[in-house]
């Protein structure tokens, strides 16, 4: 039972051994900041990556899959296995890659309400030929400033503009590794041919960076038209579409109703980077791991410490009890100690947890090519610390309860008879 | 006559480290305003008798009644509290919280049961530690007093709220011949003044002698 009488005896009883309290507070202290410290830095990374991620990962693309399994033409007309048939090399079927009706789903998920941003490309495999050198990359047909709404590609130029391929109809833009490799740079002409022969001579207006290797030593970004006419296709030929939503969580739900309604592949962020998640759920339950088992281990010093004090109090204990204290004020009286102890530590712990968490959020961090950052990455949420703080009295509290409870139970004639 | 307490055909028997029986069919009662000596060698099983009618000791047979009502039976928090409104206990030796000042040792108890505000309580305490002659050293920490000083304050902390019965094992113990004196008077005004009962266990004829009762244990058993 806590009330303000028993809150008063707990409180001379901790100020009267002020460095055994100093101790126990400093235990849960320890174990609150390394808590903070780690959960801010970890989250910090993990967002950091998830931000990485999706610079190149739009919420879902819904794309025509070329693996789609076909029936041998045989197998339909004569169903089952009543007949023994045998088909050398079926080889996949002529098909062309596009999504057909694409014009259809694009304004129709333009209309959606949970749609932020969508916008359709047609993709292909290409050969950049510049000299001698030929390299196989892939070239996107996109309309560019709907690329920069979601990727911001414009932060991620290394020379030239973005809107210098909407001015120009032939123009390129092209990842920088490609760009190296052959020996390319702005203001340069490149002759770019399709598997099906199309060949065409493009003119690189600027040169992007993505920090994914993949990406920038293989694509480029070319107005659609001039992708669909080296495709030889028509205005309405579409490979792909990309589509932001507003809440980046509802990305599996959605994909799987596109997939349904439009009989394509639909493939959600979360899906294209799943080993990437994978280890942010690994970096998490570490965190807590860590975190846990020093507060642990501070419960345990607390417990320790608790039932020392029982020990030596064990007189006042049967005094109390022998002037009219119930067993549950005893447990209050030192519950309500250790409470204080959880609060005084775990308020200390924030305190400090805060201080290491700002000064490694403003250490310099050399993020290289990959990533664009100058400091390490930490994420100050003030969640954490709520959570820290429930951490550091649950635990105290739980580690007082059992010596509190012996407490309780003390005999006073025993005691006081001596 | 008003009975304050009655014992009912007690029986207490130890079983460790041997089967001893301390206690023999005790009967006896107790006047409201009775100030009573309990005397006996050491041994005899006065303090026993002492602790068990005190309620703290609840391993017994038969019963007590305590102004009317039955303790025996009652769980340990139900007894805490009726000795916090109805008992004041001073232990052989003085048994004063060491953390805390002598106005606060003996403010804890009506603190407990919160029948006055606490200016009350402050003020009733100053009371009962003038009574007791050690008022100067009200705001000392228990621990820094004498033992003579200590149990003066262990005897104001029981007298603090006013209890019907006030049980001593040895209260004049550890004072001088002065403050024996004193404590004896203060006891016997409250007994005739005040209508308390007090029951003390005691070694001394001196103090024995000036009580209204004298009850002698011998071995378990009052003697007549």
């Amino acid at each position: 039972m806590i009330n303000r009488l028993n809150i008063r005896i707990a409180r001379t009883h901790l100020l009267a051994k002020k460095k055994q309290t100093t101790v126990a507070a400093l235990g849960v202290t320890f174990g609150i900041a390394m808590f903070i410290y780690m959960i801010s830095v970890m989250t910090g990374v993990n967002a950091l990556l998830e931000d990485t991620m999706l610079m190149n990962t739009p919420h879902i693309r819904l794309y025509n899959d070329v693996t789609a399994e076909r029936p041998a033409l045989i197998d339909s007309y004569y169903p089952g296995d009543s007949l023994m048939k045998i088909i050398y090399h079926q080889r996949p079927k002529q098909s062309k890659r596009n999504i057909k009706g694409a014009t259809q789903i694009l304004s129709r998920l333009k209309a959606d309400k949970s749609v932020a941003a969508v916008s359709a490309q047609v993709n292909s495999q290409v050969f950049y030929n510049y000299g001698p050198v030929q390299l196989n990359g892939t070239i996107a047909g996109v309309d560019i400033l709907a690329e920069d709404v979601f990727f911001d590609l414009q932060s991620k130029m290394k020379a030239g503009h973005i809107s210098e391929l909407s001015a120009n109809r032939d123009g390129l833009i092209m990842g920088i590794g490609l760009a190296k490799k052959l020996n390319i740079k702005k203001g340069d002409r490149v002759t770019v041919s399709t598997p099906s022969g199309g060949l065409q001579a493009f003119k690189v207006v600027g040169i992007f960076k993505t920090a994914v290797g993949a990406i920038d030593d293989q694509k480029s970004y070319a107005n659609t038209e001039s992708v669909q006419k080296i495709l030889e296709e028509d205005s309405r030929y579409f490979t792909e579409i990309q589509i932001k939503l507003k809440d980046i969580n509802l990305a599996n739900p959605y994909a799987q109703m596109l997939r349904k309604q439009y009989g394509y592949e639909a493939q959600d962020w979360e899906t294209a980077n799943a080993t990437i998640l994978q280890s942010f759920v690994i970096r998490n339950v570490m965190t807590v791991i860590v975190a846990g088992t020093l507060l642990v281990v501070a419960g345990f010093g607390i417990y320790n410490i608790m039932n020392m004090t029982i020990y030596n109090k064990m007189r006042d204990i049967a005094i109390l009890k022998a002037t009219g204290f119930a067993g549950s004020d005893i447990k209050g009286i030192f519950m309500t100690q250790s409470v204080i102890i959880g609060l005084l530590g775990g308020s200390l712990g924030l305190i400090f947890g805060y201080i290491f968490s700002y000064l490694t959020s403003k250490a310099p961090f050399d993020g290289g090519d990959v990533l664009s950052i100058d400091t390490f990455p930490v994420n100050m949420d003030y969640r954490f610390y709520i959570l820290g703080m429930v951490f550091g009295v649950v635990t105290t509290a739980l580690a007082a309860y059992f010596p509190s409870r012996k407490a309780a139970k003390i005999d006073p004639v025993n005691i006081l008879r001596g | 006559m008003d009975k304050v307490l009655e014992a009912i055909n007690l029986n207490k028997s130890f079983t460790d480290p041997v089967e001893f029986q301390v206690l023999k069919n005790i009967n006896f009662s107790v006047n409201r305003g009775e100030f009573l000596s309990l005397m006996g060698k050491s041994g005899s099983g006065k303090s026993t008798l002492l602790y068990l009618l005190s309620t703290m000791d609840t391993a017994y047979e038969g019963q007590v009644i305590v102004n009317g009502q039955l303790l025996t039976g009652m769980n340990q928090d139900q007894l805490s509290s009726f000795r916090n409104e109805h008992i004041g206990f001073v232990f052989q030796f003085h048994f004063l919280l060491p953390e805390f000042s002598c106005l606060e040792n003996v403010m804890i108890p009506a603190m407990k049961l919160k029948k006055w505000s606490m200016k009350e309580i402050e003020q009733r305490a100053l009371a009962k530690l003038e009574l007791l002659g050690v008022a100067d050293q009200a705001y000392k920490l228990a621990s820094r007093l004498s033992g003579g000083q200590q149990q003066r304050v262990a005897i104001a902390r029981a007298l603090i709220n006013d209890p019907a019965l006030i049980m001593g094992d040895e209260p004049t113990g550890n004072l001088d011949s002065h403050n024996s004196q004193n404590v004896q008077e203060i006891f016997r005004d409250l007994a005739n003044k005040q209508q308390q009962t007090i029951i003390a266990v005691t070694h001394d004829a001196e103090f024995a002698r000036n009580t209204d009762r004298i009850i002698e244990l011998s071995d378990g058993e009052i003697l007549k």
